[in-house]
């Protein structure tokens, strides 16, 4: 292992986690739930009357949020490696994978290591690991 | 006035990803590569989002409803089980593959990128997937055994 030093970028990461930390804390002292966005976006597919609104309105201001970023400097431009077959591939596991496991990064990740949940612990763990093993395998192992 | 703050929320955290470098595939990515040269960036941002997380959570806990009145729903599940692990296996394996997760999946999308809208329709159909599934789990057997 090796620090990438020209991508490490230990002051806005934590700056940019500081105002994900504050959406989290908006979420549940105002709505009082959790902010996952996996689970959120899946409640979406179950539909409950008097249920959506609130949703919707919180996938539209993450979709949003380049919009507004874009009022005071325009954004980084993002760079997506994969292929579409590997997306398409991708998508299917995350989709199906957070919603049977309950959670992704910010469900589990962010809102459970915050509520010093050993489940979402477990669950964060397991996912960062999977992830790791799977660019170990993909990016050294078959040097994709 | 909930639907006000979940717009604002969300924006806020969208924001959060763009700032901190998350809503770039790229940079999850470098994160994940222990092996190679290895960006710890995501790693910062976990640590600043769940040190103002965890106060939220302090004062979440303490209160029956919240500012605006909702009802507090916080997760009460404790088990640790199958579904968690393999579910999250699989997560994480997608999240390895491509180096999105559904936040910056929506980001992405709100910045015109066309992957992305590629990736949102598959993690929908993904998550219909577990819908059908799920209904059909539940769903009563017409003849029990």
């Amino acid at each position: 292992m090796s620090i990438d030093w020209n991508h490490f970028t230990p002051l806005t990461a934590l700056a940019g986690g500081v105002l994900i930390g504050v959406a989290v804390a908006m979420f549940v002292l105002l709505n009082g739930r959790i902010a996952g966005i996996s689970g959120v976006l899946g409640g979406l597919l179950r539909p409950v009357k008097g249920d959506s609104a609130w949703r919707l309105a919180f996938v539209l201001g993450l979709v949003g949020a380049p919009l507004v970023y874009l009022l005071f400097v325009a954004w980084p431009a993002p760079q997506i490696d994969a292929g579409y077959g590997t997306l398409i591939l991708a998508g299917l596991l995350v989709g199906a994978g957070t919603r049977y496991g309950s959670g992704c990064t910010s469900g589990h990740g962010v809102c459970g290591l915050s509520r010093l949940s050993v489940r979402s612990l477990v669950a964060t763990a397991t996912f960062m690991a999977a992830g790791f093993v799977t660019m170990f395998v993909t990016r050294h192992l078959l040097g994709n | 006035m909930i639907a006000f703050a979940s717009l604002l929320a969300g924006l806020v955290f969208g924001l959060g990803l763009i700032v901190s470098g998350m809503a770039n595939p790229a940079n999850v990515l470098g994160f994940l590569d222990l092996a190679g040269n290895w960006d710890p960036s995501l790693a910062f941002v976990m640590a600043g989002a769940i040190a103002v997380g965890a106060v939220a959570f302090t004062v979440a806990n303490r209160r029956a409803v919240s500012y605006l009145g909702a009802e507090m729903r916080l997760p009460s599940a404790r088990h640790i089980d199958r579904r968690l692990v393999l579910g999250s296996s699989l997560f994480g394996i997608g999240w390895g593959v491509a180096g999105i997760c559904p936040g910056p999946a929506l980001v992405l999308l709100g910045m015109g990128q066309v992957k992305a809208l590629v990736f949102v329709a598959a993690m929908l159909v993904g998550m219909g997937v577990f819908e059908l599934l799920e209904r059909r789990r539940r769903a009563p057997t017409p003849h029990p055994a």
